[in-house]
């Protein structure tokens, strides 16, 4: 430790302005901050109180929060793909072929998105963002892991370019980035996103008889198609899956289903959840009210079903709307994201539950997208700020109201 | 009628122009403006309907472009001979009357000459008459000046427009289909290529003219006050 401390004093002084590599402070400023705790003071004037965590503590606190998912995706990787080929494996094996398949896409998605940072850093002389230290490890968990990584490259240079770099950096963007190049590729590469491509088979493996990739939302969307009974159509159609309790509530709930990389462990996203609660870096409110607003729609669109409406898509219980597909991840990391979430605290009610809402909306009735909270999370970013207009705005019309002047 | 019209004007026109050279500084700059400082496309965000919807192909926009150049053009040039006689109340009306007259004829050269064309154009080509940016030269330009100027300001705004649609037009067919004109680039060249779906679709065509804005911002410097 000491003798990294040392070398980075030797080299400081040739990154400090009009220095030897003048031009790469930032690039050194970013490495030294990363390692040690920054060196610069209050100054006399300006501000005078401030807290013990920066934004890189910040960041690494929603880091750590994403650990869990992404070590559970390793395993699930390897699990899933050896209970399709049919093949014996134990703990270890599943997760090592799981972390092999994973790294090289992380490793892809911090590579192509630091370049962008550090030209754009170098370029705008602004300090390194560490915001994408949780937008390189997030964009991978909500892909397949069957992705090419050339498109991984792509998405990522995509989203911090055009959903961070171009509205100012780190803070400024209105747009979720992570979900930003998901929807990118959603759009860009629709056969690579979707259909049964969530499962690793490389070419010529055999799969075990009536195997099929498909997820319980795409189960789910086909028993919606097809003319089956609507209020227990649903359910018959998850439980007659290739493996034996596949689609189980208990099954789904802990994640050991085909999706996207880290998406699939509602277990997983709610340690994490608990972490970012107690670091005080996610919002208890946003996460509890999109749960709660998806849940409030399931059993109201089960009310329909139960009256023998609409397609067997309504008739899926409540509570399996939180724990299929990818709703527990949006909620814990991508609803919360400080920056394109609402800013007042009624707000962050309103943004959470209309996003639980629309996720159950585009699931049940979009065949074309058997996911929703990609889409519903977007959206809400575009409104949050309207939100937030409201509230302050019915905020200042009480306080008019009280006010006898 | 119109042609009496069109022949006194011109005729008390170049008259008036005489201390005036036909591609004075003034006349020139009406040209050139509309391609880069004051582009009708990234600068004044207009007629953005149509360059997204299109841009697909290059083939599309070429034709587009020049039809709208063709309506803009003339439409200005005939609107600014009548200035003095439409009545201020019905203006829209004969704007649109005349403006019609035009669209229709392209549209109706464009069925007889080049029917794929019009047939991948759709009804962007009768749309041209809502076009915010022919309406816009009418209205700003067309009403308080001179025909001639007002034909160039019309062909300078038109292909202000066409160079924004060719530029998204090549982008998108190029990443989108992987050809230019048609020519299939990448399969000639030998590169892999996977089509991306975005740019067929118009919120690819909103990026990459967001992309050109940016540019040509930091370029010439504009800055949002």
């Amino acid at each position: 430790m000491k003798a990294l401390r040392s070398l980075l004093d030797k080299q400081k002084p040739h990154f400090a302005e009009g220095g030897k590599y003048g031009k790469f402070h930032y690039l050194f400023e970013a490495a030294e901050t990363f390692m040690f705790v920054p060196d610069h003071t209050t100054p006399a004037k300006g501000v005078q109180v401030r807290d013990a965590i920066d934004l890189k503590r910040y960041m690494m606190t929603v880091v750590i929060a994403i650990l869990p998912t992404l070590f559970f995706g390793m395993w699930n990787v390897g699990h899933q793909h050896y209970i399709a080929t049919g093949e014996q494996a134990d703990f270890l094996t599943k997760f090592l072929l799981g972390a092999k398949l994973v790294l090289p896409v992380v490793i892809v998605a911090y590579t192509a998105g630091g370049i962008v940072e550090v030209i754009f850093s170098l370029w705008r002389k602004h300090p390194i963002n560490e915001g994408f230290l949780v937008t390189g490890i997030l964009i991978p968990l909500i892909l397949p892991v069957t992705i090419p990584l050339w498109q991984v490259a792509l998405g990522t240079v995509f989203a911090v370019l055009i959903a961070k770099e171009v509205f100012g950096g780190t803070g400024m963007n209105i747009l979720n980035i992570a979900m930003t190049a998901r929807a990118f590729l959603y759009f860009a590469y629709p056969t690579e996103l979707s259909g049964n491509v969530w499962t690793y088979l490389p070419v010529g493996s055999k799969t075990v008889d009536g195997y099929s990739g498909a997820t319980a939302l795409s189960v789910l969307n086909e028993a919606s198609v097809a003319a089956v009974d609507v209020q227990n159509g649903a359910v018959a159609a998850l439980s007659d899956s290739w493996y034996p309790d596949l689609f189980s509530f208990g099954n789904m709930f802990f994640g050991a289903i085909p999706g996207c990389i880290g998406e699939t462990s509602t277990l997983m996203c709610l340690i994490g959840a608990a972490i970012l609660i107690i670091t005080g870096t996610g919002n208890w409110k946003i996460i509890f009210s999109v749960f709660a607003g998806a849940w409030a729609m399931g059993l109201l669109l089960n009310l329909f079903a139960a009256n023998g409406l609409g397609n067997a898509f309504l008739g899926v219980p409540a509570h399996y709307h939180l724990v299929m597909g990818g709703l527990a991840f949006g909620a814990v990391y991508m609803a919360t994201d400080p920056v394109s979430a609402s800013q007042t605290e009624t707000g962050k009610w309103f943004y959470g539950a209309l996003i639980g809402i629309f996720t159950v909306l585009i699931r049940v009735f979009n065949p074309a997208y058997p996911e929703g909270i990609m889409l519903a999370v977007l959206l809400m970013n575009v409104f949050a700020p309207l939100i937030d207009y409201f509230v302050v705005d019915a905020n200042k019309k009480r306080r008019l109201k009280r006010a006898t002047v | 009628m119109a042609e009496v019209a069109e022949k006194k004007s011109t005729a008390t026109a170049v008259v008036k122009e005489k201390s005036e050279p036909l591609f004075s500084k003034k006349n020139r700059r009406l040209l050139s403006d509309p391609l880069d400082t004051n582009n009708p496309v990234t600068v004044q965000v207009l007629g953005i309907c149509s360059a997204l919807a299109v841009t697909v192909t290059m083939q599309t926009s070429l034709v587009m472009a020049l039809g709208l150049t063709f309506v803009t053009a003339f439409s200005n040039l005939f609107i600014s001979m009548l200035r003095n006689t439409i009545p201020s109340r019905i203006r829209i009306i004969v704007q649109l009357a005349i403006v019609a007259l035009w669209v229709i004829l392209v549209d109706q050269f464009l069925r007889a000459y080049m029917y794929d064309v019009a047939k991948g154009l759709s009804v962007y080509v009768g749309l041209i008459i809502t076009n915010c940016i022919v309406m816009g030269r009418l209205e700003a330009y067309a009403m308080a000046n001179k025909p001639w100027p007002s034909f160039l300001d019309g062909l300078g705004n038109g292909l202000g427009y066409g160079v924004i649609l060719l530029l998204v037009g090549f982008f998108r067919e190029l990443f989108g289909s992987g050809s230019i004109f048609g020519y299939k680039v990448f399969a000639a060249t030998g590169l892999p290529f996977q089509g991306n779906g975005l740019m067929l679709l118009p919120a690819g065509a909103c990026i990459i003219v967001g992309l050109i804005i940016w540019v040509q911002r930091a370029r010439n410097g504009y800055s949002e006050e």
